[in-house]
């Protein structure tokens, strides 16, 4: 039996034929899946009548659980219950030890640069547990829907690097999902919101959810979504609120020791509860009574506001970098949207009001927002509307850049360019005779290579020789709508071409974004500086590079023994100065060195010009400039 | 004869009409297409033509336009939960065989 939804005028497709589309909340805490069913947007429950499937996977022999099952054994299995995987979406080895503290599980010492978790059902990687969510999501759609689906359309925080983001499309294609769309999240909640057919202006998207907050800001432009700057912390939630909670009731308790993993899993859940009942009365009794612990006491809202008060103000603080960095006052914002279910709390609500000086939208269920934006541009894609305009611009979250002499960062697609995008530059050799390039492509705000995240290296060979800087390498860096990266290198003269897909380069640095925009600031003056050191050694290296190949060309021809030995003494000078660390200095050496060989500069002009013209007649060049 | 809505779908065709924001009723009719011959159609309605019978049942205009009224009158449509899956289906005397999937028909 074939149950129908009403299509729009003209758009009932054939039997078999239904383009069903979903758009998916893959979230820290709890995901969601939401579809377009006769023209309304429903995020599906499961068979229980939910809706937000919590965003936890149990394996156990021979099996996975997904979900709510898979909490209620998260106190008993802590080790085999897999809790906040989108924390480790992308990450590397090396990026566990900033994360590793506080995670229950056992990672394998494997060489591979993907961290596995040790399960009783093998070794699983952050990808293949998302996974396991999205396929449960999968399963629950087409059952609802009665079909298979066209495509998802898949949320991300706006600045998941494309690490994260390719980490996340992995999973998809682990789970057989088609990838329409990697969405930013924040731009979904203003989709959801319907603010794209509303007023033009500002629009600031507050999201709190249960393991990252993201704030951006948007700009409605003809109908367009611009995102003008993305900021927040992808290591503060409502998690972070429950254990805070958490470690005051250890406070109170006076419980000394390191709480083992089960007991941590229950003050959590304890500590969550509360805060949710917070909400909704004054204050909430707490009792845990376990052989190992055994404490009572009452939680007020006074007390949880005195709690969660610095992790509010720092999401505070990130709005106002926003806002600075996308150059508007509070003056200027039209809406501020709640997103995630920490949004509930009251203080956040009224904290972020009397920061924007307005209410904000929290109307649309601020745990479903996100998914319902999601479907409506999975509905879109999935060619349902094909009149439709919705046109959404996303950003490149962080700039792109490549290597340059010196260990520079020379940025090619800037922080904030609207995507897709392609860009090119040219660059050009730095010897003599070379026939090969390596490009490094890099992605941050700072100067130098060595502050930015590597993404990924790839060479240009085989091109021929030619003088330094004659051969013309343009270079080209493409991002599509998903925010995938793809870099192409071909050397104009003689079109020999190389690129590479940026693939997730997981286990290089990876300093918290947040951290590396703000050290972009903070630095910003040593960066200026270190910026025109690198820049002057590398001058100085040319500048002797050249004079050295015209010494042994023509030295002892042009050059008295006493003129040789003042350019001699230059040019040690100069490799004297290029250890120095003001790049003052070097400069002054370069330009004293110039300045001794201008003589023998002209000389060697004079030479060259006389042998190119041995053995020709003036009216050669006469005849020649006439033509 | 005449094209009907049970009650409970009536009362989803307008919560959708009026989730919408525009449209004057329904549309049902039939196509040939599919594995069994032809298949329903179920659409929104912002204009009623020329040649297009209007049914009214439970305060919901349901638009057919003349030549699938052969195929489908005496439908009565209906609105039903099936697992997770809910939907409307036709009930439609006409019907003498669907495909294995039941979304196309024969008369």
């Amino acid at each position: 039996m074939a149950l129908l939804q009403i299509n729009e005028p003209g758009e009932t497709a054939a039997p078999h034929q239904h383009k069903l589309a979903v758009g998916i909340d893959l979230g820290t805490t709890n995901s969601l899946v939401a579809s377009v069913r006769s023209g309304e947007v429903q995020t599906l429950p499961d068979v229980n009548g939910e809706h937000l499937l919590p965003s936890i996977v149990r394996y156990v022999e021979g099996g996975v659980e997904v979900g709510t099952s898979a909490r209620e054994k998260s106190i008993d299995d802590p080790l085999n219950t897999i809790v906040s995987v989108k924390r480790l979406m992308g990450r590397g080895v090396s990026d566990l030890k900033t994360l590793g503290n506080n995670l229950p599980y056992k990672f394998s010492e494997s060489d591979s640069a993907v961290p596995r978790i040790i399960t009783c059902n093998g070794n699983v990687s952050a990808t293949e547990v998302s996974a396991e969510i999205l396929k449960s999501l999968k399963r629950r759609a087409i059952e609802t829907l009665g079909g298979d689906l066209e495509g998802v359309v898949i949320t991300v925080p706006a600045y998941f690097d494309d690490a994260q983001r390719q980490a996340t499309k992995d999973a998809a294609r682990l789970a057989d999902l088609k990838v329409l769309r990697l969405l930013n999240e924040p731009t979904a909640a203003a989709v959801a919101y319907g603010l794209d057919t509303g007023q033009e202006g500002v629009i600031v998207i507050y999201d709190l959810g249960g393991g990252t907050f993201d704030v951006s800001v948007l700009c409605l432009k003809r109908g367009v979504f611009e995102v003008l700057s993305t900021g927040g912390d992808s290591a503060l939630g409502g998690d972070d609120f429950d254990h805070a909670i958490a470690e005051w009731i250890i406070e109170e308790s006076g419980y000394k020791n390191d709480p083992q993993a089960s007991l941590a899993r229950l003050l959590m859940n304890e500590s969550r509860r509360a805060k949710e009942a917070l909400s909704d009365s004054a204050e909430i009794n707490i009792e845990i009574n376990r052989s190992d612990f055994k404490w009572s006491g009452v939680l007020t809202r006074s007390k949880l506001r005195e709690l969660i008060e610095p992790l509010i103000k720092k999401t505070i603080m990130a709005c106002r970098r926003s806002l600075r960095d996308a150059d508007v006052t509070t003056d200027d914002i039209l809406q501020v949207v709640m997103v995630g279910g920490s949004t509930r709390a009251l203080d956040v609500r009224k904290m972020v009001g009397e920061f924007f000086q307005r209410e904000p939208l929290v109307n649309i269920d601020p745990d479903r927002v996100v998914a319902v934006g999601a479907a409506l541009q999975a509905d879109v894609l999935a060619g349902n509307k094909p009149d439709d305009e919705m046109l959404l611009l996303d950003v490149i979250p962080l700039s792109l850049g490549i290597e340059t002499m010196g260990g520079l960062a020379e940025k090619i697609v800037y922080r904030n360019t609207p995507i897709p995008v392609a860009k090119a530059q040219d660059f050009t050799t730095y010897k003599d005779g070379q026939t090969a390039m390596a490009v490094h492509v890099v992605q941050g705000e700072r100067e130098l290579v060595a502050d930015c995240r590597s993404l990924a290296h790839f060479e240009l060979r085989g091109f021929p020789p030619h003088v330094a800087g004659a051969a013309r390498i343009r270079v080209t860096y493409q991002v599509d709508a998903d925010g995938l990266l793809s870099v192409s290198a071909r050397e104009e003269n003689s079109g020999v071409e190389a690129s590479v897909t940026v693939k997730p380069s997981y286990g290089l640095e990876d300093s918290e974004i947040e951290t590396m925009l703000r050290d972009s600031m903070d630095y910003a003056e040593e960066d200026m500086k270190s910026r025109s050191l690198r820049e002057q050694q590398v001058e100085a290296d040319r500048v002797i590079e050249a004079l050295d190949s015209a010494l042994n060309a023509d030295g002892d021809e042009l050059l008295s023994k006493q003129e040789r030995q003042t350019i001699d003494e230059a040019r040690q000078e100069l490799i004297n100065a290029k250890t120095s660390d003001d790049s003052g200095v070097i400069k002054a050496a370069i330009k004293s060195l110039e300045k001794v060989c201008d003589d023998y500069v002209a000389r060697r002009m004079n030479s060259n010009i006389q042998k190119a013209m041995q053995g020709h007649s003036v009216d050669e060049y006469i005849s020649q400039d006439q033509e | 004869m005449a094209i009907t809505l049970t009650e409970p779908a009536a009362e989803r065709v307008k919560s959708f009409l009026e989730n919408r924001g525009k449209g004057v009723g329904l549309r049902l009719g039939v196509k040939t297409m599919g594995c069994s011959g032809m298949g329903y159609v179920i659409e929104f309605v912002d204009e009623i033509n020329a040649d297009d019978e209007v049914f009214e049942d439970h305060g919901v205009k349901v638009i057919v336009d003349k030549k699938s009224l052969v195929y489908i009158d005496g439908t009565e449509l209906d609105y039903t939960k099936d697992g997770l899956n809910e939907g409307f289906q036709f009930r439609n005397p006409n019907e003498e065989g669907q495909c294995g999937c039941g979304e196309s028909f024969t008369v």
